[in-house]
């Protein structure tokens, strides 16, 4: 395990420079570039908050700004925006850079960093987007801010647990690549992003407790939209599943390297 | 202690009944592969600094396999591969390239994937783009060059810095003849510095001609490791092996070892070389004209005969071949029995040294197709200078000359 990491420090260079190509190579020859990272969410929540707003718009208690609405969609999908994108590049990760493996040698453990790496900056250039929107619409960021950092820490966690994971199997069996994104498509509409969670009825609670994106994406309304410190207990609950399924995926990684070159 | 040692390699495809087996595996489970495909067995070998070898063998034969594993893409299943030094290869050439980003940006880039760090880039980024040749072209996108400036750019980094075993596939195009003969100067130019180079070819003269040791591989196995001419002989007879045939191997007298193969329809007899008065020589002065008689004999009744040879130099190097399909002189529909004689009439415009022929009797332009026989160092005759000018080289080109002033 030591030597995954000496291994890593070694290639930082490459692992630096990969995240800078993959930004760089998104500005060339597109005017607006990396800003459609930030125009793709803001479009979607721009569609649901025209369309939902009237029926759901009425359900969300205790905040008092007339975009309410729009701030929950916003901040929930900022959440959920890099648990999905890293599980979907992980997800195919391996068989997308089978080529690479195959011709060069070098630490295989950087590609799956270089994707949080490039996922986080995503997600930094949204947020930064959100604050500025939020200041907008009268939402300013108070000291809980904070809090934003070891929640981000945990949902990379539990999303890089899950897509290594995933995209190991998915080398062996590619039906994993096809059943994810439906299964995170019924993931999402199961976690209160789009709707408040007070919608749901009480005998459906319960199953919202197995969901470990609940109390992230809860974390991320109060913190953002009703400017409060989250409900820390939930968060831990899932930091340590996220943890173990982290130890889980590199260890799975590391059992299936050898083999992976073999079948890609 | 050697550069490389390859002990007892070995390298199986597993195949599970099912892929959860598999998956199973890494948990520990004793679940068994349902089938193993061994590509490679019982490699072993060692390289010493400074070697030059080469690597030879059918398509399939298990060279990329082998080669996988030494540079570490692949892991063996059973054996061990240890390395003192750094391997590059330039096996495939502009891996990882983005073709966004200019040629500047992806030298960083690639050599970041060899592990170098940004610094030691520094130091030889200008040589790289020095190298390269490719002028502004180094500041523009990749995608606006040419597959040969890429190849330039590629060729340039892989080598920027001398690693100690440098894998080199020969057939490996790197753009214009000026730049391949530059970038055989530089990995030349590496071997004499004292880097080992592993060379893979299918064509004999590069491999005796850059290599001082050849291994060859057959079907999963090294079947031949030793000198480039007596494995490249033996490489060839394999190539005509055909159903049937057999490749028997003889030490001569002097120690070198003569390859005799094919399907023996058709058998050589004898091989001579005789001077205009029609005596047997073994020494040819330069330029003096000779008849090399080939004698065969026909044990089947085959559709037709081609008789080729090939004169080699003393380091097996081709130096001049052709055929009776070539010159247009056939016969067909021989029997049993006939013993068919071939004279071939030539001037020795030769070079001073010691040459080998190269008799093989088949059907068609090649004995690739179908070889009845195939002999190598059928005969030996040496090139002495008599009468001529002091020269040197393979050749005598007599010039005639003028001196202006």
């Amino acid at each position: 395990m030591l030597g995954l990491f000496r291994s890593l420090w070694e290639y930082r260079g490459f692992v630096w420079s990969s995240i800078r190509n993959e930004f760089v190579a998104r500005f060339a020859r597109s005017r607006l570039g990396g800003l459609w990272m930030i125009i793709n969410p803001l479009a979607q929540v721009a569609i649901y908050a025209l369309v939902l707003s009237n029926v759901l718009a009425a359900k969300l208690p205790g905040i008092d700004n007339k975009y309410a609405y729009a701030l929950y969609l916003m901040a929930g999908m900022l959440a959920w925006s890099l648990f999905s994108e890293i599980i979907n590049r992980c997800l195919t990760l391996f068989i997308d850079q089978g080529n690479l493996m195959k011709k060069m040698r070098f630490p295989r453990i950087t590609l799956p960093v270089i994707v949080v790496g490039s996922c986080l900056l995503n997600y930094v250039l949204l947020f930064l987007a959100l604050l500025l929107v939020f200041a907008l619409l009268d939402q300013f960021p108070g000291p809980q801010m904070f809090w934003i950092i070891p929640l981000t820490a945990t949902v990379t966690a539990l999303a890089v647990g899950i897509g290594l994971i995933l995209g190991v199997l998915n080398v062996f069996v590619r039906d994993i690549g096809q059943v994810v994104p439906i299964l995170m498509q019924v993931w999402f509409w199961f976690t209160p992003i789009v709707y408040p969670v007070t919608i749901i009825p009480e005998q459906f609670k319960n199953v919202m407790d197995l969901n470990p994106m609940f109390p992230i994406v809860s974390a991320f309304h109060d913190i953002l939209v009703y400017a409060k410190i989250p409900d820390l207990q939930d968060v831990m609950l899932t930091a340590l599943i996220s943890l173990g399924l982290m130890l889980l995926g590199l260890f799975m990684f590391r059992r299936a390297a050898p083999e992976m070159v073999d079948v890609l | 202690m050697s550069l490389l040692s390859v002990k007892n390699l070995g390298k199986a495809y597993r195949v599970y009944a099912s892929e959860f087996q598999r998956i199973g595996r890494w948990f520990g489970l004793p679940t068994r592969p349902s089938e193993e495909h061994w590509v490679l067995k019982h490699i072993n070998f060692s390289i010493e600094p400074g070697e030059a070898i080469g690597i030879v063998g059918q398509n399939g034969a298990g060279k990329s396999t082998l080669l996988k594993m030494i540079t570490g893409t692949l892991q063996p299943t059973e054996g061990t591969v240890t390395v003192n030094g750094r391997i590059a290869a330039i096996l495939e050439l502009g891996m990882g390239f983005s073709p966004e980003l200019t040629g500047r940006q992806n030298v960083y880039h690639a050599a970041g994937l060899m592990g170098f760090s940004a610094d030691q880039i520094h130091e030889v980024i200008d040589d790289i783009e020095a190298f390269a040749e490719i002028g502004e072209y180094f500041n523009e996108p990749v995608r606006t060059y040419s597959s040969g400036m890429q190849m330039r750019v590629a060729f340039a980094v892989a080598t920027a810095i001398r690693p100690e075993i440098l894998i080199v596939d020969e057939a490996l195009s790197v753009g214009d003849s000026y730049f391949q003969h530059k970038s055989f100067d530089r990995i030349r130019e590496f071997q004499q510095q004292g880097t080992t180079l592993l060379i893979v070819s299918h064509d004999r003269g590069s491999i005796q001609a850059l290599c001082d040791r050849a291994i060859l591989l057959e079907s999963g196995t090294v079947i031949k490791d030793g000198k480039p001419e007596e494995v490249m002989d033996f490489y060839n007879a394999i190539i005509a092996e055909k159903e049937n045939a057999t490749v028997s191997v003889r030490q001569l007298e002097d120690g070198s070892i003569q390859t005799r193969s094919g399907s023996g329809e058709a058998t050589i007899e004898s091989v001579s070389l005789h001077d205009a008065a029609g005596q047997m020589v073994e020494y040819v002065p330069v330029g003096e004209p000779v008849t090399l008689r080939i004698k065969t004999q026909i044990n089947a009744d085959i559709p037709e005969l081609v008789v080729g040879y090939l004169i080699k130099d003393r380091l097996g190097q081709p130096v001049f071949g052709t055929n009776t399909h070539h010159l247009d002189c056939k016969l067909t529909d021989l029997s049993a029995g006939e013993s068919p004689e071939y004279r071939f009439d030539f001037s020795a415009n030769l070079g001073v040294g010691s040459y080998s022929v190269a008799v093989a009797l088949h059907t068609a332009d090649t004995h690739l197709a179908r070889s009845y026989e195939w002999l190598d160092l059928a005969m030996v005759f040496n090139i002495v200078n008599i009468s001529k000018d002091e020269f040197v080289g393979l050749a005598w080109m007599p010039p005639s000359v003028e001196c202006v002033r």
